[in-house]
C-alpha cells in the first residue's frame, strides 16, 4: 500500500481563525471547510453527554471536598472539547489522555466510577487500557504525546491506515494542555509524527493556564500555528463549541486514517475551576476573566439552540434525572472502591516476582502479623 | 535572634536572605512567581524582588535546568525549583550529563553554582509522581552534591549555604515536614553545610537518617526511651559527600546501626552507609547494619503509603533485630 507522504493539500497554509459552528448565543454557523449536518436527536445526545460529563466532574469535586478523594482536577468549562472530540472517535481508535479528560473517558464507555480510584489513592490506574482503547491518565506533562505517536507508528507498520475504510482504518489521539506544548517530549512527538506521517491527532485543550502560568508564557503564536513549522496541519477551534470540536476532530482523524499523517487541533477553551482541588486560582487571575468565559459556557449554547429547535421540557428533565442518577452512582461506588493492602503493594512490579522482592513481601507480611506490626 | 517558623517558611526566609545578599541569585521554576509555588515556599518573593529575579518559566524541566547552566556563564546563581520529585526526570539529562560535569571537563575553569530545590518524599496522600525519593540517583552522580534539611533552622541556613557554594547542589526538601514548626536562630547557622549532626545522644544503638525520616527516628527514640532503651539519632544533612565521622564515632560506642530512608532499599543510601560503616567499624559492630526503607516497588497508591513508608514501629523492630542478633 502506498500512503501519501505529504501533509494534506493546503495543510501548511494554516487555519488559525477560530472554527465555530455554534455560537455562544445558540446560533448555528456554517463553515464550508467543516460541513456538518446534525439532526435534533443527535444534538440531544451530545447535550446529554455534556451534562453527564459535567456531573461526573462536579460530583467528583464534591467527593474530594468531603474527603473521599485526595485530589480532583476539574474539567468544568472544557466539556465541549472533550465530548466533541470524544464522539468523533471511532471504536478502533486509541486515546492517550492527560489527567483531565473525564469527558473523553466517558465517551469511551469507561464507568466514571473507575476514574475515581487514582484520585482516591486506591490504585494508580483504574482499567485495562486495551479494553477501552484508552490509556491510563498521564500525570507527567507531555509524555503521552510520544506514546500516541508510537502507537500511530505501529498502526503504520501494521497497515492499519489508508484502506479508504473508516470502519477499519485507525488513528491515535493524544490530549495535551497548553502548558504541555513547552515540553521537550511534545516537540519530539511532533517531529516523529511528522517524520513518519504517523496517523495521530494532537488535541490540545488550551484552557489558558498551566496551573498559575498564563498561555503567554508558553507561546507567542497561537498553538495551532506551531504545527506548520513541523510540517503538518494545525487548526484552531472554539473549544466550547461541541459541534465544531466534533467536526474538526473527525476531519483530522479521517485525514490520519487516509494516510495524510498527523494534525494538531487547538481547542480554545477555559478552565473555569481551579487547576486541582489543591489550587486557589484567585492568587493568579481575576474573577472578571472567569466570568467572561462563563458567558461562553459550552452547555448553555446547546440548550438554547435545542430549545429553539423544539426540544421540550420533558427532554431536559430526563437528562437532569439521569445526571442525578449518575451522581448517586458515583457517591455510592466511591466509598466501596477496593482498598489497597500491603500484599498488593508488591504485585505487578514485574511480570514475575524476583526472589529478593518476594522476601521483602513475606517479611513485611510476617511482621504485620506480629504485635508491633498489627498495632498501627 | 530566634524566630519560630515552619520548615517551608524557613526555606522562604533563607531564599529571601540569599537574594538580599547577592543580586546575582535568581529563582526559576514553574508557578514559583505569582502563585508563590504550589507549596508557597517562594511566596511573595516575586512581588518583592521582581519578575526578573523570580521567574515563572515555561513548563519544561529540561528547559529550566539547561537555561540555568547558561545563566551561570553570565555570573548568575540560579536556584531552580522542581515542582515535585517525580518531575525531575525531564531535567535529568541536563543535570547528569551537563551540570555535573562542566567543572571537571573545563579543568575547573567553569563553575556552575546552581541549586536544585526538590520537594521530595511521601506521606502527604498524593497522586502518582508526587512522592518519590530520588536522592540516591543524584548522590551517585559524580559532580553533584546533595543535601537534605530536616528542621526549620537547617532549612533556613542550609539553603543559604548551598546558594553560596560554587558547586551544583541538589537540595532535597522534606515536603511532608513543610508545615512543621521549629526555632530558627537567624544570627548563626551554627555549623557548616557539609556536616552531619547528632540530634539525640544515646548509648544503645545509632539511628541514621536525613530529611523527613529524622523526625520519625526521633519519635522512635522517644518511644524507646519509655521502654528503657537509649537511642542515638544522627541527621546526615549532607548526602553527597557524606560526613561520616560522627556516624563512625557513634557506632563505635553503640555497636549497632540502623539506617532509615523512604527511598527504595536496593542501592539506596542505606547500601552505601552500610558498606562504609562495615568497613570502618567492623570490630565494633554487634550486629549487621540494619536498613529500614521503602520497598523495592514503585511508590504505591496513597491509601497504602503508610505501609510503604518507614514507621516508628518498623524502626524499633529493626533496633530489636540488631539488639537480639
Ligand atoms: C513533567 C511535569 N512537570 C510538572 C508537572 C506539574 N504540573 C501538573 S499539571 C501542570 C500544568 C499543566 O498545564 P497544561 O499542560 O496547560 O494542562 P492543564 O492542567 O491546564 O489541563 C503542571 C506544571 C507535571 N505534572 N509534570
Ligand atoms: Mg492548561
Amino acid at each position: 500500500m502506498t500512503l501519501p507522504m505529504t501533509p494534506q493539500p493546503g495543510a501548511l497554509d494554516g487555519e488559525h481563525d477560530l472554527v465555530q459552528l455554534l455560537a455562544p448565543d445558540g446560533t448555528r454557523r456554517h463553515d464550508p471547510r467543516y460541513p456538518l449536518e446534525v439532526d435534533r436527536a443527535q444534538l440531544e445526545g451530545w447535550y446529554r453527554d455534556l451534562v453527564l460529563a459535567r456531573r461526573i466532574d462536579t460530583e467528583a469535586f464534591a467527593l474530594q471536598r468531603h474527603g473521599e478523594l485526595g485530589l480532583w482536577p476539574p474539567a468544568l468549562g472544557q466539556e465541549a472539547a472533550q465530548i466533541g472530540s470524544g464522539r468523533a472517535l471511532r471504536d478502533q481508535d486509541f486515546v492517550f489522555p492527560t489527567y483531565r479528560q473525564h469527558g473523553v473517558a466517558y465517551c469511551r464507555g469507561i464507568d466514571p466510577a473507575l476514574l475515581l480510584g487514582m484520585f482516591r489513592g486506591t490504585e494508580l490506574g483504574g482499567w485495562d487500557p486495551h479494553e477501552y482503547r484508552y490509556a491510563l491518565p498521564q500525570i507527567i506533562i507531555g509524555a503521552q504525546t510520544l506514546h500516541a505517536t508510537g502507537y500511530a507508528m505501529g498502526l503504520l507498520l501494521d497497515g492499519a491506515v489508508g484502506h479508504g475504510d473508516t470502519e477499519r482504518d485507525t488513528a491515535a489521539i493524544a490530549y495535551l494542555g497548553d502548558g504541555a506544548t513547552s515540553q521537550g517530549d511534545v516537540a519530539e512527538a511532533f517531529v516523529w509524527a511528522a517524520s513518519y506521517q504517523a496517523p495521530v491527532v494532537f488535541f490540545c485543550e488550551n484552557n489558558q493556564y498551566a496551573i498559575s502560568v498564563p498561555l503567554e508564557r508558553q507561546t507567542r503564536v497561537p498553538i495551532a500555528q506551531r504545527a506548520a513549522g513541523f510540517g503538518f496541519k494545525g487548526v484552531r477551534v472554539d473549544g466550547n463549541d461541541v459541534l465544531a470540536c466534533y467536526a474538526v476532530t473527525r476531519a483530522a482523524l479521517d485525514a490520519a486514517r487516509q494516510g495524510f499523517g498527523p494534525s494538531l487541533i487547538e481547542a480554545v477553551t477555559y478552565r473555569i475551576g481551579a487547576h486541582t482541588t489543591s489550587d486557589d486560582p484567585r492568587r493568579y487571575r481575576e474573577d472578571a476573566e472567569t466570568e467572561a468565559w462563563r458567558a461562553k459556557d459550552p452547555i448553555d449554547r446547546v440548550r438554547i439552540h435545542l430549545q429553539r429547535e423544539g426540544s421540550d421540557a420533558a427532554f431536559f428533565a430526563t437528562v437532569e434525572a439521569e445526571a442525578d442518577q449518575l451522581g448517586a452512582h458515583l457517591r455510592e461506588v466511591c466509598g466501596r472502591l477496593p482498598e489497597p493492602d500491603l500484599v498488593g503493594l508488591f504485585d505487578h512490579v514485574y511480570t514475575d516476582v524476583p526472589e529478593e522482592l518476594a522476601r521483602q513481601r513475606d517479611d513485611a507480611i510476617a511482621w504485620q502479623a506480629t504485635d508491633e506490626g498489627g498495632d498501627r | 535572634m530566634t524566630a519560630t517558623m515552619t520548615l517551608g517558611a524557613a526555606v522562604n526566609a533563607g531564599l529571601r536572605a540569599a537574594m538580599e545578599r547577592d543580586d546575582k541569585v535568581v529563582l526559576m521554576g514553574e508557578d514559583i512567581g505569582r502563585l508563590g509555588g504550589v507549596f508557597r515556599v517562594t511566596d511573595a518573593l516575586q512581588k518583592d524582588f521582581g519578575a526578573n529575579r523570580v521567574m515563572d518559566t515555561p513548563l519544561g524541566e529540561a528547559g529550566i535546568m539547561g537555561t540555568a547552566v547558561g545563566l551561570t556563564a553570565r555570573g548568575y546563581r540560579p536556584v531552580v525549583e522542581i515542582q515535585f520529585d517525580g518531575f525531575v526526570y525531564p531535567a535529568y539529562d541536563q543535570l547528569v550529563a551537563q551540570v555535573a560535569r562542566l567543572h571537571y571537563r573545563s579543568a575547573g575553569r567553569v563553575r556552575v553554582p546552581i541549586v536544585i530545590r526538590i520537594p521530595f518524599g511521601g506521606g502527604i496522600g498524593a497522586v502518582e509522581h508526587h512522592s518519590d525519593s530520588p536522592e540516591a540517583q543524584f548522590a551517585l552522580t559524580a559532580g553533584l552534591k546533595v543535601v537534605s534539611c530536616a528542621t526549620p533552622h537547617d532549612a533556613y541556613w542550609m539553603i543559604q549555604q548551598a546558594i553560596a557554594s560554587d558547586d551544583p547542589i541538589v537540595f532535597m526538601e522534606p515536603k511532608r515536614r513543610y508545615w512543621d514548626s521549629g526555632e530558627v536562630d537567624t544570627r548563626s547557622a551554627g555549623v557548616e553545610l557539609w556536616t552531619s549532626l547528632v540530634r539525640r545522644r544515646g548509648a544503645d544503638a545509632t539511628l541514621i537518617a536525613y530529611g523527613p525520616m529524622v523526625t520519625t527516628c526521633l519519635g522512635a527514640a522517644t518511644v524507646a526511651a519509655e521502654e528503657g532503651l537509649d537511642l542515638e539519632v544522627i541527621d546526615l544533612r549532607a548526602l553527597s559527600p557524606l560526613d561520616l565521622g560522627p556516624v563512625f564515632a557513634s557506632v563505635r560506642r553503640t555497636g549497632r546501626a540502623v539506617v532509615v530512608h523512604e527511598a527504595q532499599r536496593t542501592l539506596g543510601l542505606g547500601a552505601e552507609l552500610s558498606a562504609r560503616i562495615t568497613e570502618e567499624c567492623f570490630y565494633s559492630l554487634e550486629a549487621p547494619v540494619q536498613r529500614v526503607t521503602g520497598y523495592d516497588t514503585p511508590y504505591p497508591p496513597s491509601r497504602v503509603e503508610s505501609e510503604f513508608l518507614p514507621s516508628v514501629d518498623r524502626v524499633l523492630d529493626a533496633v530489636d533485630t540488631a539488639r537480639e542478633f
